[in-house]
C-alpha cells in the first residue's frame, strides 16, 4: 500500500533524512519511533505530498507521490502533529468544509460526519467552537477530520498527544479496529503505544532508519545478556562476591544498603536456580528474584543513543523474545 | 458542492465571525458616507453662489460630486482591502491549518481562487452598500447615470486589482500585519509609478511606467469612457498577482 524508495531530503545542506526506505502493507499498522528532529514529520509530508523528496521515490496505493499528488492525496488521512482546525469554525462546520474539498456531499457527507462524530465521542461538543475546545477534544476532532472520507491509508502524526489515559485507550482501540481495512502509519514517542497498536515498528534517528521489526523481536534482538534483579534481606559482605561465582553470571551490580542485586548473566543459561539455592543455604532472606526482560524503551534509547547500536547486537539477533518483566 | 465553493463558503463565515469586517466596513461606510455629504454640501454652495451671481444655477454633479467621491475611495481602499486580505493565507501559516489544505486533494489554484473569490465578494457587499448614496442623490437631483456606473465598474476592477495584491502578501509571510504592511506598500508603489511616468515626461519608458499605474486606467473610467486597454490592464494584473501567489504558496512546500 505505502511504498518508500531510498528517499532522501535536503533543506540546504542540512540532510533531514537520508536513503529511507520502508514499506507497508495492505491493512497493516507500523509505528515510527524517534527522538525529535529525527525525520518523521518530514518523512510523512513527503509521503502527504505536502514537499517532493530530494531523491527517491514514494508511493501510497500504487500512485507516486511527485507525480500523481491528486491521486494520492484522495487515499489518504492525515494528522499534522498540531491538529489542523479553524478555531472559528463549529465542529460541524469544520468537518462539513473538510468532506466538501474532499468530494463528499449530501448523505454520503452527512452520514460519514455522523459517523466521525460517534466514533470520536464529539456528541456533546458538534455545535460549539472549535476555538472553545479543549487541546484533547481538537485532537479528536483533527483524527475525524483524516478519517471523514475513509481513506485507506491513514498518516497520524503523533494521534494520542495531548487527550487524558481513558481516550488514549480509545483512541488506541480505534486504531486498532481500523487495521486490516486500513493501511496507518503513525508516529510517537511513547513507547508502549507502538508495543500496543502496532505489527511492526521503524525506528529512525538522524534520518537514518536503525531498524524495524516487530516489537517484540526487536527487544529480543537487542539483548545482550540476560538480566536477573535480586533482593536479600540480610546480605552478608562476601554475598556479591558469591554471587559472581554462580555459573553463568558474569558481572554483579550490587546496591548494598537496598540489598538489591542486578545479575547479568550469560544468554541462554538460566542462573536463577542456582542464584536462589544460593541465598537459601546461606541465609541472606530471599526476598525477590526475577528475570528482567528489555523494554522498548531500553531498545529505543540504546539504538538512538548510538547509531551502530544494531551491528553490535546482530549477534544476538535470532534469540527468541525473553519472558516479560 | 465544489472544493472552489466549499472555499468561499467557508472564508465568508469566517470572515463573519470575526469582527473585522464589522469594523472594517463601518469605518468604510462612515468615511464614504461623510466624504459624499462634504461634496453635496460643497456644490450645493456653489449652486447658492451661481444662483446670486447669475439668477441662475445649472451645476454639474457629476463633477463635483462623482468624480471627487470616487478619487477618495480610491485612497481609502488603498489603505482598508489589506485589512481584508491579511488573513487569507498568513493565518493558515500561523494556525498550521496550511499543510491541511495542501494535502487536500484540490489544486493550489483553486485555494487561490477560493480565497481571492471570498474576499472580493466580501468586497462586492460593501461596496453595494455605497451604492445607496446614489440612489438617494436621484431621489432629489438629476445627474447623469452613466459615469457613475462606469466609475463604479472602475472601483470593482480597481477593487479586484489591490485584493488580489492583497493575497499574494498574504501568501509571503505568516504575520498578519507583515502581510498587510505589504500589500500597502506595493499599492502605494503601483500609485506613484504614475509619478514617476509623468516625471519622465513624453517618452516611450514614461508611458510604459505610467501604463502600470492604475492611475490613468481609473481615471479613464471615472470620467465615463471604457477603453479595452484600460479592462486589459486591470484583468491582466489581477491574473498576475493571483498566478504569483500560486507560485508563492507552492514554493512554501519546498522549504
Amino acid at each position: 500500500m505505502i511504498e518508500v524508495q531510498q528517499i532522501t531530503k535536503r533543506y540546504g545542506t542540512h540532510t533531514a533524512i537520508d536513503r529511507v526506505s520502508f514499506s507497508v502493507a495492505k491493512g497493516e499498522v507500523l509505528a515510527f519511533l524517534g527522538p525529535n528532529g529525527a525525520g518523521k514529520t518530514t518523512t510523512m509530508r513527503i509521503l502527504t505530498c505536502f514537499m517532493p523528496a530530494t531523491e527517491g521515490t514514494a508511493r501510497v496505493a500504487g500512485f507516486d507521490c511527485a507525480d500523481q499528488p491528486l491521486d494520492v492525496k484522495r487515499r489518504i488521512g492525515y494528522l499534522p502533529e498540531t491538529p489542523p482546525v479553524y478555531l472559528e469554525l463549529t465542529v460541524t462546520e469544520y468537518l462539513q468544509f473538510v468532506g466538501r474539498l474532499r468530494g463528499l456531499s449530501g448523505k454520503l457527507l452527512t452520514s460519514s460526519m455522523q459517523r466521525e462524530i460517534e466514533r470520536l465521542g464529539l456528541g456533546t461538543v458538534q455545535h460549539r467552537l472549535i476555538g472553545n475546545l479543549s487541546r484533547g477534544y481538537r485532537q479528536r476532532v483533527g483524527l475525524a477530520q483524516a478519517l471523514l472520507h475513509d481513506p485507506q491509508v491513514l498518516i497520524l502524526d503523533e494521534p494520542t498527544v495531548g487527550l487524558d489515559p481513558k481516550q488514549i485507550i480509545e483512541i488506541r482501540e480505534l486504531i486498532k479496529n481500523l487495521a486490516g481495512s486500513h493501511s496507518v502509519i503513525l508516529s510517537t514517542h511513547i513507547l508502549p503505544e507502538a508495543t500496543a497498536v502496532c505489527q511492526r515498528v521503524v525506528i529512525i534517528s538522524g534520518g537514518h532508519i536503525v531498524a524495524e521489526d516487530t516489537p517484540e523481536r526487536l527487544s529480543a534482538r537487542l539483548r545482550q545478556s540476560d538480566k536477573i534483579a535480586l533482593t536479600l534481606k540480610a546480605p552478608a559482605a562476601d554475598t556479591e562476591h558469591r554471587l559472581r561465582e554462580v555459573r553463568g553470571v558474569q558481572n554483579v551490580f550490587a546496591d548494598g544498603a537496598s540489598g538489591t542485586f542486578l545479575l547479568e548473566c550469560e544468554l541462554g543459561l538460566d542462573a536463577r536456580e542456582d542464584v536462589a539455592r544460593l541465598a537459601v543455604t546461606n541465609g541472606w532472606g530471599l526476598l525477590e528474584l526475577k528475570a528482567v526482560s528489555m523494554t522498548l524503551e531500553d531498545v529505543f534509547l540504546q539504538l538512538t543513543r548510538s547509531e551502530d547500536g544494531l551491528a553490535q547486537n546482530s549477534v544476538a539477533a535470532a534469540e527468541p523474545a525473553g519472558q516479560p518483566a | 458542492m465544489t472544493p472552489v465553493q466549499a472555499i468561499i463558503a467557508k472564508e465568508l463565515r469566517s470572515y463573519f465571525v470575526s469582527p473585522v469586517v464589522y469594523v472594517v466596513g463601518a469605518v468604510f461606510l462612515l468615511i464614504v458616507g461623510l466624504l459624499a455629504y462634504l461634496y453635496i454640501v460643497f456644490a450645493g454652495q456653489q449652486a447658492i453662489q451661481l444662483m446670486q451671481m447669475q439668477g441662475s444655477a445649472q451645476i454639474n454633479l457629476n463633477d463635483l460630486v462623482f468624480r471627487n467621491l470616487f478619487s477618495s475611495i480610491r485612497f481609502i481602499l488603498l489603505i482598508i482591502l489589506p485589512i481584508l486580505t491579511m488573513r487569507l493565507f498568513a493565518e493558515e501559516r500561523k494556525l498550521r491549518t496550511f499543510e491541511f489544505l495542501l494535502t487536500s486533494p484540490i489544486g493550489i489554484n483553486e485555494i487561490v481562487a477560493g480565497k481571492f473569490m471570498s474576499v472580493f465578494l466580501v468586497f462586492l457587499g460593501l461596496l453595494g452598500l455605497t451604492g445607496l448614496m446614489p440612489l438617494v442623490l436621484a431621489l432629489f437631483c438629476d445627474f447623469d447615470w452613466y459615469p457613475v456606473l462606469t466609475g463604479y465598474l472602475g472601483l470593482t476592477l480597481l477593487g479586484a486589482l489591490f485584493l488580489s495584491v492583497g493575497v499574494l502578501a498574504s501568501a509571503l509571510t505568516e504575520n498578519q500585519i507583515v502581510a498587510a504592511f505589504v500589500s500597502f506598500g506595493l499599492l502605494l508603489v503601483l500609485w506613484l509609478l504614475s509619478g514617476v511616468g509623468s516625471l519622465l515626461g513624453d517618452t516611450a519608458l514614461g508611458h510604459a511606467i505610467s501604463y502600470l499605474s492604475f492611475m490613468e486606467h481609473y481615471d479613464h473610467l471615472v470620467r465615463g469612457l471604457i477603453d479595452t486597454k484600460d479592462l486589459v490592464y486591470f484583468f491582466s494584473g489581477l491574473v498576475f498577482m493571483l498566478f504569483l501567489s500560486h507560485r508563492v504558496v507552492d514554493s512554501t512546500r519546498w522549504k
